[in-house]
């Protein structure tokens, strides 16, 4: 049975300097513009207070409330994947010496870092990109070396955002699978963390640390939170096999209808956690003396991403849309054992017209049914 | 590392990143293979020789253009690195205009290729399209140099038009050797066009094999092997024996990059070589 402790306010202070007296830099959400978004903090002092959102399809909106809360905002824009799975990466470089070029590998950069407030669908993206670049084959370099490095203070989610449905993709909202501590935040009586402990990393971490056993009553208070999160999700997914219903209805009309509305504006999968597409530039300088390729993120809904001599394989948006969704919730079980969605909500919240591939999901099941 | 850090003969230590670094390798000859087609012959900088199955591709770089996946095209000896490149982009334009010495970036090969162990002591039917012979001379190299491991093998050709036949000596050594049934047809015929004009497909009817004993492999626009596998099946090829190389774009060739998905498959990693059974559901479907 896992072991339940307790840390009070300060004593989370003190295990955030811990982990730094460890060489991890700690990244944590912010407030910035209105936006919780991740980034590198000095202390707890840094992260928001008080700050709760509210979540719409096509919708976000902080505000302020008169709680001492630290983690009653759900997930913003900002993923994990950035700090692992880098936005932009060089991947070599080349040089001309009179008649011959040489060619180096660009050596990923080391970055030990401890991801605060984690939250319980992130933990499951983290695990479902672990599959696809380093348990599927070949194995990236660049994203493994700060993958094993990464120490993930994970926290459980204590209230449900308008977009979420982490709960009907069996991916939250209480954290589970491969975190090193995780938290829940208790407001009242007293503001403390339910603290548990799931690597010998985080033991060590939570050793160091003024902690002490929960009470039944804490740890009773802890579960109705969770419990009462996992009550009001926003929004759900079909109860159904989503994987043979869309690769059964790859010709559905309603494709069509998503496009009307789709602007192809590549957002849901830049937000999304768990998209891993890339492309790669080469850039040399003037003299074409100096050579390298950056490889950066890239979206199935750019033109250029199917671009075959003679035009796009994929021109039209509804067979861009169809590319991201069915890969999303039906190829990617074919290619890696499980759906690549773990029901964050961001790609609804971030969608400038508010597409909800939920609902999207639910019209062309209604319709088998019908 | 630094560019400043870049000494020659820099030596790295291998691990899984480093397949998607270029080894340099030079243009050892390259010749003109119609009006916009190019054949250039390859050899890496370190002299180390690269083992490659028929259907494999490597990535080639041009240094500050870009990196394009191509088909070997295959060799006699089987392990001569022969890339036949038509004019239809920037990197394929620019490998074109490399000559005898210039250096590119090479990375490969990738990819699954043609089932050529399924084939054995089956009668074989290649049915090819324009530049889609470039991969299949490959497995016409491998078939050759291992002939009695065969039954009847049989090359349909469909090219626009005659000045767009690829591989016109070879092909013309192939007929002679009557090792192989070489069937060829144009679109367009010119006066001194001998042979058949019309699409590919028309050739399979006359074609001879024993159905329930034949493998199939296709290489063409899709659409062309779209008609072709159909037309198989008709004359009672199984699906499962019927292959096609597919194309999509391909960026990172390791299956990381997403780019080449057809359906459930990464096609620089599952492909570009699968069987009709495979394909027939997902080649129905447009803009899949």
């Amino acid at each position: 049975m896992t072991v339940i402790n307790v840390l009070a306010l300060d004593d989370l202070q003190i295990l955030l300097e811990n982990l730094q007296e460890d060489g991890y830099a700690l990244i944590a959400p912010q407030l910035q513009d209105g936006v919780i978004i991740y980034d590198q903090v000095e202390g707890l002092e840094a992260l928001p207070r008080g700050v709760n959102d509210i979540q719409t399809p096509g919708g976000y909106q902080t505000h302020k409330t008169k709680e001492p809360s630290l983690f009653h905002y759900v997930v913003g824009p900002h993923s994990w994947k950035k700090f692992l799975h880098l936005p932009k990466l060089q991947l070599w470089q080349a040089k001309k010496f009179s008649d011959e070029i040489c060619i180096a590998s660009s050596e990923p950069a080391s970055f030990k870092a401890a991801f605060i407030g984690v939250r319980a669908g992130e933990v499951k993206a983290i695990a479902l990109q672990d599959k696809v670049l380093i348990n599927s084959g070949v194995v990236d370099e660049a994203y493994k070396i700060r993958r094993d490095k990464a120490f993930i203070l994970a926290v459980d989610c204590a209230r449900a955002g308008g977009s979420c449905f982490c709960v009907s993709m069996q991916s939250g909202p209480s954290v589970e699978g491969n975190y090193d501590l995780a938290l829940t935040e208790i407001l009242t009586p007293n503001h403390i963390f339910l603290v548990r402990s799931n690597s010998e990393v985080g033991e060590k971490i939570l050793k160091k640390t003024p902690h002490r056993p929960a009470t039944a009553e804490e740890i009773r208070i802890g579960q109705e939170i969770v419990a009462r999160t996992a009550a009001n999700m926003g929004r759900a997914m079909p109860d159904t096999n989503i994987a043979n219903l869309l690769s059964q209805n790859l010709q559905h009309p309603h494709w069509d209808a998503i496009a009307s509305r789709c602007l192809s504006c590549a957002n849901c999968t830049m937000v999304c956690p768990t998209c891993f597409c890339t492309t790669v530039e080469d850039v040399s300088d003037l003299k074409m003396e100096e050579f390298s390729r950056e490889r950066r993120w890239d979206s199935c809904f750019n033109l250029d991403f199917s671009y075959l001599h003679g035009g796009a394989a994929r021109s039209s948006v509804a067979a861009r849309y169809r590319q991201w969704m069915t890969h999303k919730l039906s190829s990617w079980v074919d290619q890696f054992g499980s759906s690549g969605c773990v029901g964050c909500g961001r790609c609804i919240t971030w969608c400038p017209v508010g597409i909800d591939l939920t609902q999207e999901t639910q019209a062309i099941y209604d319709d088998q049914l019908g | 590392m630094s560019i400043t850090a870049i000494h020659k003969h820099n030596v790295i230590d291998m691990h899984d990143m480093q397949q998607l670094v270029p080894k340099l390798a030079r243009v050892k000859s390259c010749f003109s293979d119609g009006p916009d087609v190019s054949t250039i012959e390859v050899e890496m900088a370190d002299g180390a020789p690269v083992d490659y199955a028929p259907g494999q591709f490597n990535m080639l770089t041009v240094f500050g253009v870009g990196e394009a996946a191509i088909s070997i095209s295959g060799a006699p000896d089987g392990s001569r690195l022969i890339h036949t490149i038509r004019d239809v982009g920037a990197v394929s334009q620019a490998l074109m205009r490399l000559k005898p010495g210039d250096q590119l970036g090479l990375r490969g090969p990738f990819g699954v290729g043609w089932p050529v162990r399924a084939a054995q002591s089956k009668d074989v039917l290649i049915v090819a399209g324009g530049l889609g012979l470039a991969p299949l001379r490959s497995v016409l190299y491998h078939i050759l140099a291992h002939r009695v491991q065969f039954g009847v093998v049989t090359l349909l050709y469909g090219a626009r038009r005659p000045a767009d036949i690829l591989y016109q000596s070879e092909i013309a050594n192939w007929r002679e050797s009557c090792e192989i049934n070489v069937v060829m047809t144009v679109d367009h015929a010119d006066v001194e066009w001998p042979g058949r004009v019309g699409v590919v497909t028309q050739l399979i009817d006359q074609a001879e094999f024993q159905s329930q004993n034949t493998l199939a492999m296709i290489c063409g626009p899709e659409v062309m092997m779209r008609f072709v596998a159909s037309a198989l099946v008709d004359r009672e090829i199984d699906a499962e024996n019927i292959f096609l190389s597919m194309e999509r774009n391909m960026k990172c060739a390791i299956g990381h990059c997403g780019h080449c998905q057809f359906g459930p498959n990464f096609l620089c990693r599952d492909g570009p070589v699968l069987s009709y059974k495979k394909l027939r559901p997902l080649l129905k479907v447009k803009e899949l």
